[in-house]
C-alpha cells in the first residue's frame, strides 16, 4: 500500500491574543482525501487553527504548507483560488439575495457558467430554496448553502466549522449525510470542527483533539476518543453504547 | 427536482435584451423631447444628473455612499471647457471623451485610497476630496474663479459646422444616455457587476470566494467617475457655463437624492429618479416658489416611506402585475 499524500502541513503553528495563547506550537499533517474531525472545549484553538490555515489569522509564528507551497499569512482570497475553501460557524451568505443567486455570485467570481447554479443547488437538495432570500432561509438550510458556496470553487481541501451548531438534533445526521455524500464523491480532503461526539465518531477518519491551543491526541475516532487526557479534559465521560457523549466543559485549572 | 426545462425557462427568463430596452428608452426619449420641445432643457440637464446618479448607483450597489460624485461631474465640465478654451477643442466627440477619461483618471487616483475605507470613513472623504477641488477652483483666476466661465456650444463631426441646436443636443444626450444604460446593464450582468449587492451583504464570503472586495470597489468606483465626467460634460453643453458649485457637496446630495428617489436596481432607475426630481422642482418652483424644498423634501419621504425601492419600484410592479395578467 503507497504512502498516504500529505496535503496539509503545519508547522510549530503559535498564535497569541494577549495573554491567551489560542495555538501553541501546533504541527499536524492532514493526509489527501481524509475527513479529520476537530474538538474540543470552547476556546481550545480549533476555530483560530481552521482561521489560519485559510488565512483569515495569520500565526504569530510557524509555517504552512498547501501541496508543498507555503502559504503562512497569504490572504484569504489567494488561499481560496488554491484550493483550500471553508464554510462558517455563521453562515457566511448574501442575505438580500436569494439561494440562486448566491451561487450565481459564487460562479462568477471562479469563473464557471451560471447555469451551473441549478445542478448545484440540486446536489445539496436546496432546489426547493432556490427562489427564497438567504437571509430568511432556516439555519440548515443556510449551513448547507454556506458548505454549497465554498464547494463552487472545487476545493481540494474543505474546512468546516461547526456545521451542524445551531441546527435540530433531529437534522444533524441528515445534513451530515448530505455533506459527506458530496465531500466524498467531490475526494475533497476535509476537515470538520465539531462538539457532537457521536458526529465526529461517525464521519470522520481521523479526529484531531483540541486543549488550550494544543493538540492532545491525534488518530482513528476511536482511539482518540478512549484517550485517556481526552477523556478528562474534552468528553468528560466514556462513550456510552448508542448514545453520544456530552462533552464538559473543563474548568480552569483542571489539569494542572 | 425540476425539470431541465424549467430550469432553462427561468434562465431564459433572467436574460432581458438589454441593447433592445435601451434602444427603445432612448426613442421614447427621443420622441418625448421632440414632442415637448419646451421641456427639452429641463429634461437634457435631467439626464446630464442622471448619468452622475448611475455612476453613484454603482457604488450604493456595493453598500457606499459617496458624497463626492459631485467632484467628477465638475471635472468632467471643466476639462470640456478647458479642452475648449486652452486646446481649441470644438467637436462634441473628443471633448465628452475627454471629461470622460479625465474623471476616470482622477476617479481611479483616489480610488486606490478610498477602495480601502467602508461606511462613514468612506463617505466622509469623498466629500472632503470634492470640497478640495471646490476650494482651489473657486481660489484659482486663471480657471474662472467662483464665478467659472462659459462654455461654447459644440459642433459634431456627422453635421454641418455650427453650434448644435437645443434639439440637435437633446437627442445627443438621449443617444449617449441609451448607450450609457445598455453599457451599464451588460456590466451589472458581469461578474464584477454581480459583486455590488454581494459585497454589499458580506465582503467575508466574497474573499472567501477567492475576489477581491478592494479591487472591486476601485474598478466601480473608477467606472462612476467616469459616468459623472460625461455627465458633467454634457451639462456643460447645455447650461453653457460652468462654476465650482458643481463641485459643492450640494451637488453631490442633489445626485444621491436622484439615486434614493429613482431606485438602485438597474441602470434606467437613477435617469426616471433625474426626470422626476426635474419635473418636481420645476413645477415646485412654478406653483409654490416660496417653498419649493418643503415640496422635494416631502416627495423624499413619500418615497423612502412608500417606495423604498426608488419609482423603479412601480415599473417593477407594473410588470409583475402584467405578467400575472397575461
Amino acid at each position: 500500500m503507497s504512502e498516504p499524500v500529505v496535503l496539509v502541513s503545519a508547522r510549530n503553528l503559535r498564535k497569541q491574543f494577549g495573554a491567551v495563547f489560542a495555538a501553541r506550537d501546533i504541527t499536524v499533517d492532514i493526509h489527501a482525501h481524509s475527513v479529520s474531525g476537530l474538538i474540543g472545549t470552547n476556546g481550545a484553538g480549533k476555530t483560530t487553527f481552521v482561521n489560519m490555515l485559510t488565512g483569515y489569522l495569520k500565526p504569530d509564528q510557524g509555517q504552512i504548507f498547501f501541496d508543498g507551497h507555503e502559504i503562512t499569512g497569504r490572504p484569504p482570497r489567494e488561499i481560496t483560488r488554491m484550493g483550500i475553501t471553508r464554510s462558517f460557524q455563521i453562515p457566511q451568505l448574501f442575505d438580500s439575495l436569494t439561494a440562486l443567486e448566491n451561487v450565481e455570485t459564487a460562479l462568477g467570481i471562479v469563473g464557471k457558467p451560471l447555469e451551473q447554479a441549478e445542478e448545484i443547488l440540486a446536489r445539496f437538495e436546496l432546489t426547493p430554496f432556490a427562489d427564497a432570500l438567504a437571509g430568511i432561509l432556516p439555519e440548515g438550510v443556510r449551513k448547507l448553502l454556506d458548505i454549497a458556496l465554498a464547494m463552487v470553487a472545487d476545493p481540494r481541501v474543505l474546512l468546516l466549522d461547526e456545521p451542524t451548531s445551531g441546527v435540530d438534533s433531529s437534522e444533524k445526521f441528515e445534513i451530515m449525510d448530505r455533506i459527506m455524500k458530496i465531500v466524498r464523491e467531490a475526494e475533497v480532503t476535509a476537515m470538520f470542527v465539531e462538539h457532537d461526539m457521536e458526529v465526529v465518531r461517525r464521519y470522520s477518519d481521523r479526529v484531531l483533539a483540541f486543549y488550550d491551543g494544543s493538540i492532545l491526541a491525534a488518530g482513528a475516532p476511536e482511539e482518540v476518543m478512549r484517550d485517556e487526557k481526552v477523556l478528562e479534559y474534552i468528553i468528560g465521560r466514556p462513550l456510552q453504547a448508542g448514545r453520544p457523549a456530552q462533552a464538559q466543559v473543563v474548568q480552569e485549572g483542571a489539569h494542572a | 427536482m425540476k425539470s431541465s426545462s424549467t430550469m432553462h425557462a427561468r434562465q431564459r427568463a433572467r436574460r432581458p435584451q438589454h441593447a433592445l430596452i435601451a434602444l427603445v428608452v432612448t426613442l421614447i426619449l427621443i420622441a418625448l423631447g421632440i414632442g415637448l420641445s419646451t421641456w427639452q432643457f429641463v429634461v437634457v440637464v435631467a439626464l446630464s444628473k442622471g448619468l452622475a446618479a448611475l455612476g453613484l448607483v454603482l457604488l450604493l450597489r456595493c453598500g457606499l455612499v459617496s458624497f463626492g460624485q459631485g467632484l467628477y461631474y465638475c471635472a468632467g465640465a471643466y476639462a470640456v471647457g478647458m479642452a475648449m478654451s486652452h486646446l481649441g477643442i470644438r467637436d462634441l466627440v473628443p471633448l465628452l471623451l475627454l471629461a470622460t477619461v479625465s474623471a476616470a483618471v482622477i476617479a481611479a487616483l483616489l480610488g486606490v485610497l478610498l477602495s480601502r475605507y467602508r461606511d462613514i470613513f468612506f463617505a466622509i472623504l469623498t466629500l472632503a476630496f470634492t470640497m478640495i477641488l471646490y476650494g482651489l477652483l473657486i481660489r484659482n483666476p486663471v480657471l474662472g474663479g467662483s464665478d467659472g466661465f462659459n462654455v461654447q456650444s459644440p459642433t459634431f463631426f456627422l453635421l454641418a459646422d455650427g453650434a448644435l441646436s437645443r434639439r440637435t443636443m437633446f437627442i445627443i444626450t438621449a443617444v449617449v444616455v441609451g448607450v450609457s444604460i445598455w453599457a451599464v446593464q451588460r456590466f451589472l450582468a458581469t461578474p464584477m457587476g454581480r459583486l455590488g449587492p454581494a459585497m454589499k451583504d458580506n465582503e467575508i464570503r466574497v474573499e472567501y470566494l477567492g475576489a477581491s472586495a478592494r479591487r472591486n470597489i476601485f474598478w466601480n468606483y473608477t467606472l462612476a467617475g467616469a459616468l459623472a465626467g460625461l455627465g458633467g460634460g454634457l451639462t456643460s453643453f447645455s447650461i453653457g457655463h460652468i462654476d465650482p458649485d458643481l463641485a459643492f457637496w450640494t451637488t453631490s446630495g442633489e445626485f444621491l437624492f436622484i439615486a434614493i428617489l429613482g431606485g438602485t436596481r438597474n441602470a434606467y432607475a437613477p435617469f426616471l429618479g433625474a426626470i422626476a426630481l426635474e419635473l418636481i422642482r420645476s413645477l415646485a418652483f412654478q406653483y409654490v416658489p416660496n417653498s419649493w424644498q418643503i415640496v422635494i423634501g416631502v416627495s423624499m419621504l413619500v418615497i423612502i416611506i412608500f417606495l423604498p425601492g426608488g419609482l423603479i419600484s412601480i415599473a417593477r410592479l407594473w410588470l409583475r402585475s402584467a405578467a400575472r395578467g397575461a
